[in-house]
């Protein structure tokens, strides 16, 4: 056995704090260790080209390579030894950057723990394996998961390439937030304009099949062959036969507030969210239908020409198979109660950002006035308040919502647009208008529509004469002001949906801590995740405007789109697996498994002349997590690349 | 203070140049979360003790309890298993297991005389760079209290 230990200087990264020298120096006197050396870039072409002129001209076997994490460069060096001719999974890297000369910073300990880390890695890879890649089919569909503007985008790029699409969305129609805006910055398109289009192209895509008011319930598998249990909610009434005609929810006597117009207008107890809903076919809302809770009514059945409105619908659950899952779940409006010193509840005057889309929009529940919710007259000065859920670590949203600047500029245009008498104030921290023409649309609203920018923060709002006075500071003037205002707005953050957490755990991604999940890389790969197959696309990942979403969906897609051409995908052979010898047939590992990735098979047993139960593991469904192994009483399973031996050479190096 | 314990005979090996203690950490970090929240410690340049040497595994579920016993056979100080935040195990479940095997184990530490510090538990995930060297810090001033581990000379 021969091995390479190349210590990386990562520039003066790692060398600053860690005398690679003297690290080298150390390894070249480990055990079965052939050979040292070090360089400033392991990871460059040259430093590569070190590495592979020392496998041929010294015959090394296996290499440890010292420099950063392996989340980062373990790749490039297993591709690396491949092409010099050796085993690619002969490397381990030693994690002398992240882990050592980055937060440390004494010399002499450094060096120490370097050596130490390095002595690990050699350690393990000399307890290392060759290991063969292993294939797994693809199944090309993808699914969807959203059917707001960034999961439509996704759906319709990835049928453009003629690959099926299947799209789940938990609300009765598709559009997303993006359906209840009224126009959109910086060009003040209308938002349905651009945006109903696009739901129509979807649900007359061939290659689209659309599940609305449905949930994913369950993912199993792994990338290439995802199980998807899809859980469709019973709507009471029939998609296939509904024309859509609308004569049900006019008959139906029951009135409810409408979520779609948050709250300011009224919806029947059959319906559909709004006129350009996708598809148009009206769902029951059993809580509040006649029907459903009383027994009584059912005239949307007798008006019902076609017979599509069925009470006895039942939640259905269907399976399905893809090759790759894009999650475009969407945001959550921050909830603004928490500031109490804004008065949100107790005054109604006091509206969000998405309120204030709703009654700016021409078919929304003011006609498309701008009126006070207190008494309909119409709002002459409003004051807009930023940063509400966004910058304040102490409501616990530490981050900057990105889009709250611009929608509020929209909203003093629009305002101003609506009633040319209006007056908008604008109480603001920083303008962040980082964008195209975004910086001059807010130019433009503070210029042309006169709205009154005022940097600092309102102390309170509080009602005086039938209007909202709102008391806050003006930091530049250095001046406390009052605003007599008929209605203030408040430009509320975008948070993670509630059931974020529960959806990543289902399809085993990542979330941060503000439940927002994570990207594989937050530069080089953000819309994929940790777990491949599994692609980000819109404000799931962070917040985002509509360009942004676009972009990220489209990419997103491509990514699908990059597995499902291929037949077969490469499988890292770091997966379980069980010598039949030591194998008692005890089932602990098929218990074990989270993937139900191991099965009982009967082998014939030559030495004991009968046949008897053993595990095998199914390498194609292994994640390579190893809990089989810890449970096995008999070491008659391994997990390659983290196996046993490999670990307690690792310790006794210690 | 166990049968095991510190006070009786001191490991010269251990000692730092200026005779201060200085234990030996073995740390196995599950590759998902702790691994990567450590990676985050070291991108954000936090600054923590130098004792915890890092066995990458692919899951705290991965971890044996006789790699634990066998780190404190072979003389570690101390041992500390990192993994993701329960609920967030990138396979689902492997934590739950790591869980309860190790509480379990640390029972089982303690009643055969072994400092229960000598063993701890930890959960970083990937996005918690700062906890991790919170947690190294705390680790590392523990086993630096219960002194130097005497199992492996009093083995030989």
């Amino acid at each position: 056995m021969k091995i390479g230990v190349f210590v990386c200087h990562c520039g003066t990264n790692i060398s600053h704090t860690v005398d690679v020298e003297e690290v080298a120096k150390a390894a070249a006197k480990l055990p079965n260790v052939h050979f040292a050396t070090t360089y400033k870039y392991m990871c460059s072409s040259p430093g590569q080209a070190l590495i592979a002129d020392s496998i041929k001209e010294k015959g090394l076997d296996r290499i440890v390579v010292s420099a950063c994490s392996p989340s980062l460069h373990e790749k490039t060096f297993r591709k690396c030894l491949e092409e010099a001719g050796i085993n690619p999974y002969l490397v381990e890297m030693a994690n002398i950057r992240e882990h050592c000369s980055w937060v440390h910073s004494d010399r002499a300990q450094a060096t120490k723990k370097a050596i130490e880390l390095v002595k690990l890695s050699v350690a393990k890879v000399s307890r290392s394996k060759p290991l063969s890649k292993s294939f797994i089919p693809i199944e090309k569909r993808v699914l969807v998961i959203g059917g707001g503007i960034s999961g439509i985008q996704a759906a319709l790029d990835v049928s453009f390439a003629k690959f099926p699409v299947v799209m789940v969305e938990k609300e009765p129609s598709i559009g997303g937030k993006m359906a209840k805006f009224d126009k959109t910055f910086p060009t003040l398109d209308c938002a349905a304009c651009i945006l109903t289009p696009k739901m129509v192209g979807v649900a007359q895509n061939k290659y689209v099949t659309m599940h609305t008011f449905s949930e994913v319930v369950e993912v199993s598998g792994h990338v290439g062959d995802f199980t998807v249990k899809i859980k469709k909610k019973a709507r009471s009434v029939d998609l296939k036969k509904c024309t859509g005609c609308g004569a049900c929810y006019a008959k139906c006597p029951v009135k409810v507030t409408s979520e779609f117009d948050e709250g300011l207008g009224k919806r029947k107890a059959i319906y559909v969210p709004f006129p350009q809903a996708v598809p148009n076919v009206p769902v029951i809302d059993r809580n509040a239908c006649l029907w459903f809770t009383k027994k009584t009514c059912g005239l949307c059945k007798k008006v019902c020409a076609i017979g599509a409105i069925d009470y006895d619908q039942e939640d259905e659950i269907i399976e399905e198979k893809f090759g790759a899952i894009i999650v475009a779940t969407g945001f959550k409006q921050f909830d603004h109660s928490v500031y109490g010193e804004y008065g949100y509840g107790k005054f109604k005057d006091v509206v969000t950002g998405m309120h204030f889309e709703r009654m700016a929009n021409s078919s929304g529940p003011t006609g498309g006035k701008i009126v006070r919710p207190s008494d309909g007259k119409e709002a002459l000065d409003v004051v807009f308040i930023q940063c509400v859920g966004s910058r304040d670590e102490q409501k616990g949203v530490p981050y900057c919502s990105r889009v709250c600047c611009m929608y509020t500029a929209k909203h003093a245009t629009l305002l101003r647009e609506h009633n040319k008498n209006a007056q908008a104030y604008v109480f603001y921290i920083d303008v962040r208008a980082a964008g195209k023409n975004y910086e001059e649309f807010v130019k433009k609203a503070q210029d042309e529509y006169g709205a009154v920018y005022l940097r600092g923060r309102v102390s309170r709002v509080f009602e005086k004469g039938g209007k909202l006075i709102v008391r806050g500071a003006d930091t530049l003037s250095g001046s406390q002001i009052e605003i007599k205002a008929d209605l203030v707005v408040l430009a509320n953050g975008l948070i993670a949906q509630d059931d974020a957490t529960t959806i990543a755990q289902m399809l085993h991604i990542q979330y941060d801590k503000n439940r927002l999940f994570t990207e594989a890389h937050p530069k080089l790969a953000p819309v994929e995740t940790i777990t491949s197959g599994i692609f980000l696309t819109g404000a799931c990942q962070s917040p985002k405007d509509i360009p942004d979403t676009v972009a990220t969906a489209s990419a997103a897609s491509v990514k699908a789109l990059g597995l499902m051409v291929h037949d077969k995908l490469e499988k890292d052979p770091l997966v379980a697996r069980t010598n039949n010898d030591l194998c008692s047939g005890c089932k602990a590992c098929y218990l074990a498994c989270p993937y139900s990735a191991i099965e009982m098979v009967e082998i014939e047993d030559r030495k004991l002349k009968r046949k008897r139960m053993v595990s095998r593991v199914i390498e194609g469904v292994c994640a390579g997590c190893g809990n089989c192994t810890a449970v096995c009483r008999m070491g008659a399973i391994d997990v390659e690349g983290f196996t046993n031996r490999q670990i307690m050479r690792q310790i006794e190096a210690l | 203070m166990s049968a095991l314990g510190t006070d009786s005979m001191k490991d010269d090996k251990k000692m730092a140049a200026d005779g201060g203690f200085e234990p030996n950490i073995v740390g196995f970090l599950c590759n998902w979360c702790s691994y990567a929240g450590a990676d985050l410690a070291g991108t954000s340049r936090m600054q923590y003790p130098p004792n915890v040497k890092i066995i990458r595994v692919p899951c705290s579920g991965r971890v044996n309890p006789l790699f634990i016993l066998k780190c404190l056979m072979d003389g570690a100080d101390g041992v500390l298993i990192s993994g993701c935040h329960i609920g967030d195990c990138h396979y689902s479940e492997g934590n739950y297991y790591a869980r309860r095997r190790f509480a379990v184990l640390k029972n089982f530490l303690e009643y055969i005389g072994i400092d229960p510090r000598r063993f701890q538990m930890s959960w970083v995930s990937a996005a918690e760079g700062d906890k991790w060297a919170k947690v190294v810090k705390e680790v590392v001033e523990d086993i630096r209290n219960a002194g130097p581990n005497t199992i492996s000379a009093e083995k030989k």
